[in-house]
Formats: structure tokens, sequence, C-alpha cells
């Protein structure tokens, strides 16, 4: 009896480690999010083929991720050998954050985008900033990953 | 010029037949009269009983015809009955218990008949037209010691009669708090109808009770966080006008808006000083957002925090000589304090989670703002040193109070979860005292958001 309890508690303590351990690794990526960074494709758009027009951020983050620096190369390159096209980037937050502090962060976000974009070479001539705050959410879930795919910032074409 | 902004006939109205107040006796010296105390929550809210107020034959006629309404004298008394109810201090009794005819008991209650059905506080009054004009004469009498506590009378133009029905209110609130009331106030909003991802957005403004819903703007733009000058009708809110977000000024007797100041990028967050002279809101550049001021007669712009940071939401005292505001100049969004000049910056939120919008009460002691812990949304109180935090209701997603200008009550808005397709939006106004008792919902045309409430349009 006392021998089947024993084994009974290290077989519980042994479960409780795999689910841990399971959740440390799905926490990382879950196919369309890394952290809570969207990776999908769902939403994307295409400047030129290949161009993706958007990038995406973490909670309350403004930082570019690996992915997002590529991207903006991508569009850099494009803007290079288009060189009579303007932009504006759009900033977006998710919906779980104060409406004045969302636009500040939309801000920040764009700026984000603008900043890398000039360090390869496009003037900020071509590059206009709007902020959106929370207000034009492209997936109306209330959910995490909803909510992944609205923090952005999205390169539009302003002519 | 921006769109074409509706007029708003009322305030011009308003302006125009000031309310003649007349006191038409003074209240009698009284001692140990019914008292309200409105500083805790109120599990037992007074008894009164609104007696219908008297109307006779001919001015009720006259009434029909100009008013459309079948008797005002009974509509003007629901409009206080409504108010006292609502307020949630106040239990309106059922008129179908009343034994007096209203005009006699305006003349002299038979206060054994009151009692009878427990009313601790009666009001009648009188309607009656003269001269083209609506004259309301009401009494409050203290049914146990069977007194009269007060008689006023007003004369105004027939279209004012709901907010005579707010005047009364607030006469009879303030006569048994002893508080300033809050019933004849606007409400300044943002309308919102369409789906989560392209919300159509409209200024629009309604009584405190939500009568006389007007429409602003037509809704070809973006706008968000209307505010009231506490000293006029101005409202300056944010426009999306041609995708340039800015803080515009809108003067809502005429109709007539214009940007504030000349800034080369984004412009939010606005609000008035205490004194209505100046503006005060954030001004994004470069990805870093700080607190600006501009003077409404000098047109001077000034500078008044300067932090990498996001400084935004910011809230004057109402003596003008403090700043709250929210930075996230720690890493997470907290409250500050901060003299009027931008000197002696001071975090005050020390809470677990993140703190925003912060508005200073009008009475100078405490800060409402909006907490976000463990994914849930508060609105709640603090001193202005940031001791004594209290959460006044918990949700979803709820942000941006407004205080009543008498400082006891807050509205704000609250959205709700969407399920797995996204379905089942909504944005509703809701109100909550200060006590965190008599939460309710404020109801309004269509979905609205980001509410602002107006000071006493009568004093």
């Amino acid at each position: 009896m006392k021998l089947t309890k024993i084994l009974k508690n290290g077989f519980l303590i042994v479960v409780a480690c795999l689910a841990l351990s399971a959740c440390a690794t799905s926490k990382k990526s879950t196919g369309q999010m890394q952290g809570d960074v969207y990776t999908g494709t769902d939403t994307v758009e295409y400047l030129a083929s290949g161009v993706p027009d958007r990038v995406f951020f973490a909670t309350n983050e403004s930082v570019l991720t690996t992915a997002s620096r590529e991207t903006l190369r991508k569009q850099a390159a494009w803007l290079r050998k288009n060189s009579k096209i303007t932009i504006v980037l759009e900033g977006h937050a998710d919906e779980r954050g104060t409406r004045e502090y969302n636009l500040a962060l939309g801000e920040r976000r764009a700026n984000a985008a603008k900043d890398y974009l000039m360090t390869y070479g496009i003037s900020s001539d071509r590059i206009s900033i709007l902020s959106y705050g929370k207000e034009r959410p492209v997936d109306s879930g209330s959910n995490p990953l909803a909510w992944s795919k609205n923090r952005r910032s999205v390169t539009v074409k302003a002519n | 010029m921006q769109e074409k902004c509706l007029k708003d006939n009322i305030a011009k109205k308003m302006k125009k037949f000031l309310i003649i107040l007349i006191l038409i006796l003074i209240p009698v010296k009284s001692f140990g009269l019914i008292e309200v105390d409105i500083t805790r929550g109120n599990l037992n809210p007074l008894p009164i009983a609104v007696s219908p107020l008297s109307i006779d034959e001919e001015s009720r006629k006259n009434f029909q015809n100009i008013l459309k309404k079948k008797n005002i004298g009974s509509e003007i008394s629901l409009i206080v009955e409504n108010n006292l109810k609502v307020s949630g201090l106040f239990n309106p009794l059922n008129k179908d218990a009343f034994l007096q005819e209203p005009d006699i008991a305006n003349l002299k209650p038979r206060f054994e008949d009151w009692n009878l059905i427990k009313a601790q506080a009666l009001i009648t009054g009188k309607v009656s037209y003269v001269e083209e004009k609506l004259r309301v004469e009401f009494r409050l009498w203290d049914v146990l010691a069977g007194k009269e506590m007060m008689a006023l009378a007003f004369t105004t133009v027939p279209n004012n009669w709901r907010r005579v029905g707010h005047i009364i209110t607030d006469k009879v609130y303030e006569r048994l708090t002893g508080e300033k009331g809050y019933f004849d106030t606007r409400i300044i909003y943002v309308a919102e109808e369409g789906p989560k991802t392209q919300r159509v957005k409209k200024l629009a403004i309604m009584d405190q009770d939500g009568a006389n819903n007007k429409f602003l703007t037509l809704g070809n733009e973006l706008v968000l966080t209307p505010r009231f000058n506490p000293t006029s009708q101005m409202v300056t809110y944010l426009s999306y006008f041609r995708n340039l977000p800015r803080v515009y000024l809108l003067d809502i007797e005429t109709g007539t808006q214009e940007v504030v100041g000349d800034f080369p990028g984004m412009t939010f967050a606005p609000r008035f000083s205490p004194d209505g002279k100046k503006i005060i809101m954030s001004f994004a550049k470069d990805g870093n957002s700080e607190i600006y001021t501009m003077d409404l007669e000098n047109r001077i712009v000034e500078k008044i925090t300067n932090h990498p940071s996001i400084d935004t939401s910011p809230s004057y005292s109402p003596d003008g000589k403090f700043i709250s505001f929210n930075s996230d100049r720690s890493g997470y969004q907290q409250i500050y304090v901060m003299k009027s000049d931008g000197s002696n910056v001071k975090r005050i939120s020390f809470g677990k989670g993140i703190y925003g919008t912060p508005v200073w009460s009008p009475r100078g002691d405490l800060i409402a703002f909006t907490k976000l812990h463990k994914g849930k949304f508060y609105i709640g109180v603090m001193r202005t040193d940031g001791s004594g935090e209290r959460l006044l209701t918990e949700n979803f997603y709820q942000e941006a109070p407004s205080w009543s200008p008498n400082g006891r009550v807050l509205i704000f808005y609250r959205e709700t979860k969407t399920d797995s397709k996204g379905k089942g939006f909504s944005a509703k106004l809701w109100s909550i005292d200060l006590t965190g008792y008599n939460e309710r919902q404020v109801s309004t045309p269509t979905d609205g958001s980001d509410p602002s409430w107006s000071s006493l349009l009568s004093n």
C-alpha cells in the first residue's frame, strides 16, 4: 500500500515536471506567435512581391524583432528601387491599454520602424507617421493571438 | 473648416433665457431636521415622496399645446423622482400610495398621511403658465418634524422644463446632503457604431440623465476624448481630420472649431486648466510624447515635461498648482504628480499593476485612475500623495473616469470581451459612486465611450 502511494506521488511529480517543461517550450513558439509577438501571415499584405507591409511587437514594447528587421530591410530595398514612393507608417496597439497611452505607443512603434528604414538609406522626407492607438484593430477578437496581430506598424503607400 | 458641426440650439437657448430664480421663502431656521450622509455607501436610501406638481386646467392646456405633454407637472416631478432614485441616496415612494391631492399637499401637507406611507421627506409644488412662460414653485418638507425645509420658485421658457426638474433635484440634494448637486449638467462623449475594426465615432452630448442626446460631428473622421471646459460651454477633443490627429477646440454654442496650436505631429490627451484658459495635452514626436500647455488667449506654448518616455493623460489639480499624468519612465505606465511648471516630479502609484488616466477630483483631495492588474481593469481612487488606494470596480475592460462636478460620482466607459470569432463587442457608459456603491449603466442611443461631465449649468 505504502509503496503504491510513494510510487503514485513520484509519478505525479514526474507528470508535473513534464507539464512545466511543456509550458516553457510552448511559450516560445506556437506556430503563430513567438513569445507574444505575432509571426504568422494571416493579416499581412504585400507592398510588392516578397515585401511584407507590416511588423509586429510584443506587449507594451516598441523593440523591433529579428523578423521585423528583416521585413524592414526588404521594405528599404523596395523603397530604394522606387525612389518616388512616399509612405505612411501606421502604428497600432492592442485593446489592453488606456486609449491615450496607446496613441503614444502606436507613435513610438511607427517611429521604431521609421528609424530602422532611415538607417537603410530611406530619407525621413519620404516617411510620415500616423498613430491609431487601439482604434483600428485588424482582428476584433479578445484573445492573445488577436492582440498580437493588432500590435503592429503597417507601411502604407502614400502616393 | 472641418465637417460642419451641428449647432447646439439648447445651449443657445440656455444662455438667452437664463433661469430666473426667485426665492419666495427663506428656509425657516430649523434644528434636527433630516440629513442624508453621502460619505457612506447608502444601503438605506431616504424614503421620499415626490408629489406630482399640481397644475390648473388652463395652464395644463397651454403647455399641452406648446410642449405636447399631457401634464407637464407630472412630467417634471418624474424627472425629479428619477434623478433622486439614480443617485442611490433616495427611495422615491410609489405614487399610488399617496393620499393627499397634489394641490392641497402643496398648501399644507397632512403630515400624518405622509408619515403613514413611511415618507421622511416630501416634495410638493405647482406649475403655472404666466405670460408665455413656465412658472414652477416647489417645497421640500420634513415629514417627521412637520416642517417646511425649503421653498423656491423659477420662471423660464417652457422648453426648459427638463432643466427645471434637474434644478429642483439639485436644490433638494443640496438641502438634504449639504453638498452641491450634479443634476443640471451634461455629458459629452463619443458615440460609437459599426464593427470593431472600423468603428465610426461621433461627438455627442446629452443631459446627465440621457435626455436630449445630440450628435455634434457627422462621423466622417475619428474623434476621441472630448473634455468640457469647467467654466464655459467649450470642448476640447482629438480629431483625425485629414488623417492628422490633432487637438481641437469646439464651441458647442456656435459649432465653430479650430486646431489648438501648430504642432508638427500628433497632439492628443487634451484637458482644460481649471480656469479654462489653457489646454494641457501631449505632443508626440520621434517616438517620444511630452506634455505641453497652450494659453488660449495669447497662444503661448510651454513644454512641461522633458523625458524620453511616454508622458501623457495630464490633469490639473482644481487649484491649478499641480498636474497629475501617467508616464512609463519606470518601465511601465504609472501615475506621477508634478508642479504645474513641470518641476518636482513624483511618482505616486506603487501598487501592483500598471496605472493610467489620472483625473484630479474637483474637491482636490483624490485622484481617480484606471488600473490594469492580472488581466483585469479597475477604476479606483487614491489620495494625491498616492496613499489610500481604493478600487471601486473591476471588469474585463474599463477606463477613463470623469468626475461629477461635486466629486461624488464617477462616469467611465466599459468594453465587453468578444468571443473567439470577434463577436459580441460593445462599449457603454457607466457610473459609480465614490463609495463604490450604486454602479449603473448610463443609457445612450448608440454605444458610447470617453465620457466627460460638465460643470453645473446653473448655480
